[in-house]
């Protein structure tokens, strides 16, 4: 059998990244200060992390304007769902062989 | 390298961050219990303009017909609601600010969306009966269109809301086949059904 350890993602590994993919594969997509509120995180650790995600190529991104303010929208891309099922699947594995 | 219960906490956290990012969870089980109190109130009040001194639960034909009459029971009705959004919402708005998130977020606006969608056609559809002389379909069409709107909205939020809309449906039909007592079922389903689902969420989630 294949070790689990190996089998999780590395961005992934992350807490914030994490969370920011959690909240992307439950919903069609979410922008940049409601993922703040929900996540409650700082602008500058969201931005960073986001930009490690959108690197990996795990999120897009679109900008628009909403009443002349700036909206950044994100979204899970197919190989960031497939990522992130993929680490679950790990993690799962993972406790069930700790038991 | 992370220790096992780090990745317990990472499966923790994902489930709060899907079900904040999802479900609105601000929602006050407190609000709900006084909007059932002001129901019960106003329906007290009703009772007092067109049956007093006669029983609610005698058959009778003749008590709404009479202009005058339907304007206060519509005043009443509206006193009602507008209370209780206003409760609901200021009660809400408290629990957002506990749970470290907004009143008006992406989950508050789907949840309202996905309520007035059902709720307005209904309101609608029964004034538009109303002005034609069909009073029984009041009770009946409140309660049902009130109870697919909670149906429409409980993805939304806490899954209490979902088996509220079920009563309300099961009531609002049975109201239907009962003519005669619209103030009885209207009691029950906005005044009581309110404070037991309202005190049952009031218990679980508002601690």
């Amino acid at each position: 059998m294949k070790n689990p350890f190996d089998q999780l993602d590395r961005i992934l590994e992350h807490r914030i990244r994490l969370q920011i993919m959690s909240v992307l594969v439950a919903n069609d997509s979410y922008d940049f200060n409601s993922l703040k509120e929900v996540l409650n995180v700082t602008d500058g650790n969201l931005a960073s992390n986001l930009k490690a995600l959108e690197k990996e190529k795990y999120i897009s991104v679109s900008k628009s304007f909403v009443d002349r303010k700036p909206n950044t929208k994100y979204k899970a891309t197919e190989k960031g769902r497939n990522a992130f099922k993929k680490h679950l699947d790990a993690l799962e594995e993972l406790i069930k062989t700790q038991q | 390298m992370k220790e096992i219960h780090d990745y317990q906490g990472d499966i923790a956290s994902i489930r709060t961050a899907m079900e904040r990012s999802v479900k609105f969870l601000s929602l006050s089980g407190l609000s709900g219990v006084l909007a059932g109190i002001y129901a019960l109130i106003g329906a007290t009040a009703v009772y007092y303009l067109i049956y007093y001194p006669h029983s609610p639960f005698g058959f009778r034909f003749y008590y709404v017909n009479e202009h005058d009459i339907v304007l206060k029971l519509m005043i009443i009705a509206a006193l009602v609601l507008v209370l209780s959004i206003a409760t609901a919402f200021i009660m809400s708005q408290r629990k957002a600010k506990r749970l470290g998130l907004t009143i008006w977020n992406k989950t508050s606006k789907d949840l309202t969306a996905n309520l007035f969608i059902p709720l307005i056609t209904g309101g609608l559809l029964i004034l538009i009966l109303v002005s034609r002389g069909y009073y029984g379909i009041v009770a009946p069409a409140c309660l049902i269109f009130y109870g697919l709107a909670l149906i429409s909205a409980s993805a939304y939020t806490v899954n209490e809301i979902r088996y509220l809309g079920f009563s309300e449906i099961v009531l609002g039909l049975v109201a239907a086949l009962l003519p005669g007592y619209g103030l009885v079922f209207w009691a029950l389903g906005f005044g009581l059904l309110h404070i037991v689902y309202g005190g049952v969420m009031h218990y679980r989630y508002d601690s």
